[in-house]
């Protein structure tokens, strides 16, 4: 059996990884065993780079537009799908298509929920509240309640506004 | 400072206790995190690595539980120390792979390690002895709330921490235990039980598998979905699995000793047999014997070994410890001979197993030989 990684030598570390119902096994030699830090499970991201390699997999089948690239890092679509890796922060929004069918497969949901920085809670709570109260505004449009979408609009252009000077306060 | 005058010596750190120790060897938590308008460091620039390390570095070192920790950058560090810190499961063998814009930072006790710029600008990890998640969260979350105070967080409300790897997005978590299994794999339901306990969306890796690939009998059980679950589900789901794991490894510990004692005296036996005589052996097979010699103590095989000799010999049987031990670079050959010397040296006091008494084996096969 060859080596999952170099696809050149002769397989002799064998490490099964199984969540849910995927089982995915991965063969490697020795050298790529050891520069991945893969051949020791006590290591200290043994199961980082386990799910890496799995990641890796996963983002060589993404789809997306050809000609992305990302305006801030200068990463691109080819670059993403090479290395299983963003360039940067900002690929998430580049890479925003790209990436909704591969954290769909990959995680729980495609929603963050747990911890948010302290400094930036508030903006957190104005962003969620921003969206809850678009998403008001449809429906009253969709119900023709003009009344009320007026009202919405005038709550957007404040919360809006609060969120930008709250973008202006953060640290550095 | 120097990495040789911090280091705790593994004979200390081998001591520790935790609840659940005899299966569960640790417990970690650890988080990835991002700063704000920088590359990712797989992608930066020389450059720009060295500013977020001046960067982040000072943050780290201004925290108060940082106090007194040992700081190091990657280029600084000679590959022996680094290998070191990896054999101690301080940094990732990726991160030692790093120079010049990589960098350590490490509390006294070894409990809290920061590592910036490996995959993500930082990387910080908690870890406790036994079955501590909770305690390993508490530590890993108030030293990342201190943090966010100096460093702007690349956060977004929608898909949380950004990191470099989509793997780790959201709560940037990884909460992973190391386990030591030896009755379930000797009793051969490591298989069916992995399979089971990974419908829970967690993760169990180990080198098992086909035929000779052992591993110690060590696995790691983790978290794999990083976004969409809070950091609090994430880690009670973890714990419900690993308290069910250790009842499994209890119970196949108890009837391997009651339906087939003479399987287990004979693997410790020979694991004793070897480690306490061989004049030459690897490390690889050093680290499968003294999980059996393990397994041994805990059954009460060896009434005068402490078992923090056998942990504090998983860390100096390896190779950049031995190294470390003798001024001259020794080749592979070479350290097999040292490391055979240091084990019949250490358990030269600690008799072979004591095998009870017939009544508690199985019929008649102890009776001594005419
Ligand atoms: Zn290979
Ligand atoms: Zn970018």
């Amino acid at each position: 059996m060859l080596c999952s990684i170099c696809q050149k030598k002769e397989a002799t570390v064998f490490l099964t990884n199984i969540a849910g119902d995927k089982m995915q096994k991965v063969n490697l030699c020795e050298e790529c065993a050891k520069a991945k830090g893969m051949d020791d499970p006590t290591g200290f991201s043994f199961a980082d780079k386990l799910l890496g390699l799995g990641a890796t997999q996963e983002i060589e089948q993404a789809g997306g537009e050809k000609g992305l690239r990302c305006p801030v890092c200068g990463f691109t679509q080819s670059d993403f799908r090479k290395a299983g890796r963003l360039g940067c922060p900002e690929c998430y929004e580049t890479f925003a298509e790209p990436l909704k069918a591969v954290l769909q497969t990959m995680h729980k949901g495609t929603r963050h929920v747990g911890k948010v920085p302290e400094t930036q809670r508030q903006g957190h709570n104005l962003a969620a509240e921003l969206k809850q109260l678009q998403q008001k505004l449809a429906k009253a449009i969709e119900l023709e309640n003009f009344e009320e979408a007026a009202v919405l609009r005038d709550e957007i252009k404040q919360v809006t506004a609060r969120l930008s000077q709250h973008a202006a306060e953060r640290p550095v | 400072m120097n990495l040789d005058a911090f280091l705790i010596p593994p004979a200390e750190t081998a001591r520790r206790r935790g609840p659940h120790d005899r299966i569960v060897m640790s417990s970690r938590v650890r988080l990835a995190r991002n700063i704000r308008k920088a590359a990712f460091p797989g992608w930066a620039k020389k450059a720009e690595r060295l500013r977020v390390l001046e960067l982040i570095q000072p943050a780290i070192a201004a925290l108060p539980e940082m106090a007194d920790a040992f700081f190091g950058t990657m280029d600084r560090l000679s590959a022996l120390d680094k290998q070191i810190l990896v054999e101690r499961h301080l940094i990732s063998r990726e991160h030692a792979a790093r120079n010049a814009g990589s960098g350590l930072v490490l509390n006294r006790p070894e409990t809290l390690s920061f590592m910036i710029n490996e995959e993500d600008h930082v990387r910080m990890q908690a870890l406790s002895p036994g079955l501590q998640l909770h305690q390993a969260w508490a530590i890993i979350n108030g030293a990342d709330s201190a943090l966010e105070k100096k460093l702007d967080y690349a956060f977004s409300p929608e898909l949380g921490y950004l990191t470099a790897c989509p793997t780790n997005l959201g709560t940037g978590i990884r909460v992973s235990a190391m386990l030591h299994l030896p009755g379930l794999v000797l009793a051969e339901q490591i298989n069916p039980i992995i399979q089971s306990v990974s419908k829970l969306g967690l993760t169990v890796r180990g080198l098992y598998g086909e035929g000779t690939e052992a591993s110690g009998n060590i696995f790691q059980v983790s978290n794999q979905m990083t976004l969409g679950e809070s950091e609090a589900a994430i880690i009670q789901r973890l714990e419900k699995v690993l308290n069910q794991l250790i009842e499994h490894e209890e119970n196949a510990r108890a009837s391997l000793l009651e339906r087939k004692p003479k399987l287990v005296y004979n693997h410790v036996g020979r694991a004793y047999g070897i480690l306490a005589n061989a004049h030459s052996i690897s490390s690889k097979e050093t680290m499968n014997l003294l999980s059996l010699m393990r397994l041994g103590s805990d059954a009460g095989l060896f009434p005068e070994l402490d078992r923090a000799l056998v942990d504090e010999l998983f860390i100096l049987t390896q190779p950049a410890h031995l190294q470390k031990q003798h001024s001259e670079k020794l080749s592979t050959e070479e350290r097999d001979l040292l490391r055979a010397d240091m084990l019949r040296e250490r358990l030269r006091l600690i008799s072979r197993p004591v095998i009870p008494p017939p009544a508690a084996a199985e019929g008649g096969l102890d009776k001594p030989a005419d």
